[in-house]
């Protein structure tokens, strides 16, 4: 992935608010995954409109971070997702 | 319901109550019109008649939603087989629940699966027996069940459900792995899962006509290292090795009652889908016992859950909580002792004789299969 690209979830991917242990889940095929804040806070923006950059832009504003430090998170985590084919891009 | 034992009862009001389970089971069946020698249904089978009726799964589903449970799979038998399968799928969606259907695909048609999609099914499981006709019908005992099937797909890649493929691998089928991946690429899988055959029930039974040879496995396991890197970001590759070729067990079912249930036909709740062979354990019945307290406090279930019951060589074990000392059932089934270490341990005083059958079994041309039937 890259700056350019606007991920989103494919079909038979959602998230989740898990009422019984209170945490954010992002449910799929054989896949349950408990998010950590930054998970969470990164899909919360995908929605394939924003490419990676605006997204990153976003984050590195509400987080008072450097864009490119976030943006490097936000592609290494988008990738690992997409190999597992969690996330897609167009 | 039976008396509870007042011997153990102090020691299940100390325990602590575990963590909620995330995954269910649900063989709403055991109908099939396919019959592979490898079911991993009990070979003591229920009829029609003993099934759980749509409003008893729907409250199953409520039950386990309530409970914690984020995932739903639909199995068997075949799943399809259930004229209620529907509203089976849309009650487990009203109850909140991923809803994940296991089918052989017979008994789908265009038809339905649209109405499956009204209901908000949300992923569908295909097995796949063979590659082509010849090997799979002769596996699922099933003629024009292959056609049957790639037609089945064709509709599911039409309405658009997120697809994965499961693949059981056993002597027969294993030299057609790359082309079996390839299949589910051009299905249009997402996934695909490579397993190969775990011998509980049918498949213990035909262990002799399914073993693998080692030749088999070591050469699935470079396929399928290849072929994640020629599918990657294409096809997800799951991939289960035979755990008889392993030095160290599965850790099965992630640890016994840490992670997930099974609802059988007739409303009993059991560890895992073997548990049935483990004499002594009794099992409680969703007619009966609400889920929760089967779950958190029912016998069968802290039989063997947590670490602390486990014997040596396991208890003091370096993996004792990797893997947890391993499969209950094939414990009961080759050492002939459910609390003994998994026989495929290196460390396992009966792993010795594990590596004889092995040897014996793949040294011989394998035995005709013993097909999966209902009974009479």
């Amino acid at each position: 992935m890259t700056g350019a690209d606007r991920p989103f979830l494919p079909r038979g991917v959602r998230l989740h608010h898990d009422r019984v242990r209170d945490v954010p889940v992002l449910l799929g095929p054989e896949t349950a995954l408990m998010l950590d804040p930054v998970g969470q806070a990164v899909l919360a923006e995908v929605d394939g409109q924003r490419d990676i950059a605006t997204i990153s832009a976003a984050l590195a504003e509400r987080y008072a971070a450097p864009v490119e430090m976030i943006e490097g998170d936000v592609i290494e985590f988008l990738n690992d997702m997409a190999l597992r084919r969690l996330v897609e891009a167009r | 319901m039976t008396a509870l034992n007042p011997v153990l009862a102090p020691a299940q009001q100390v325990r602590p109550r575990p963590a909620p389970p995330l995954a269910l089971l649900a063989e709403l069946t055991h109908r099939c019109p396919l019959s592979c020698p490898y079911c991993s249904n009990p070979l003591e089978l229920t009829a029609r008649n003993g099934e759980l009726t749509t409003e008893q799964w729907a409250d199953v589903f409520r039950q386990a939603a309530d409970l914690g449970v984020l995932q739903l799979h639909l199995s068997g038998g075949e799943p399809a087989s259930r004229p209620d399968l529907v509203q089976i799928v849309a009650a487990a969606r009203e109850a909140g629940l991923y809803t994940n259907l296991i089918t052989s695909g017979i008994g789908l048609t265009g038809k339905r699966l649209d109405e499956l999609d009204a209901a908000g099914l949300d992923h569908v499981q295909l097995s796949v027996q063979g590659v082509n006709a010849g090997i799979a019908d002769h596996v699922g005992g099933y003629k024009g069940g292959f056609d049957r099937k790639m037609l089945v797909a064709a509709e599911i890649a039409r309405v658009g459900f997120p697809l994965t493929i499961n693949a059981v691998m056993h002597r027969h089928n294993l030299p057609d792995l790359p082309r079996t991946i390839a299949l589910a690429h051009e299905l249009g899988a997402r996934r695909i899962e490579i397993a190969c055959v775990q011998f509980q029930g049918w498949a213990l039974r035909n262990r002799a006509a399914l073993q693998p040879t080692r030749e088999q496995v070591d050469e699935a396991k470079r396929i399928v290292a290849s072929a994640r890197a020629e599918y990657a970001g294409r096809l997800a590759i799951d991939f289960v090795p035979p755990d008889y070729f392993a030095d160290f067990p599965k850790a099965c079912m992630n640890g016994w009652g840490s992670t997930g249930l099974n609802v059988v036909p007739d409303g009993k709740v059991l560890p895992c889908h073997a548990a049935e062979i483990i004499p002594g354990l009794e099992f409680q019945n969703v007619r009966t016992t609400p889920l929760a307290e089967i779950w958190n406090d029912g016998a069968a279930f802290n039989a063997f859950r947590g670490t602390d019951w486990l014997p040596e060589p396991c208890q003091s074990c370096d993996r004792r909580d990797i893997d947890f000392g391993g499969c209950r059932c094939q414990a009961m089934a080759i050492a002939g002792d459910a609390r003994a270490t998994d026989p495929v341990c290196r460390h396992s005083p009966h792993r010795a004789a594990l590596d004889a059958i092995i040897a014996t079994e793949t040294d011989a041309p394998p035995p005709v299969f013993e097909y999966r039937r209902m009974p009479r």
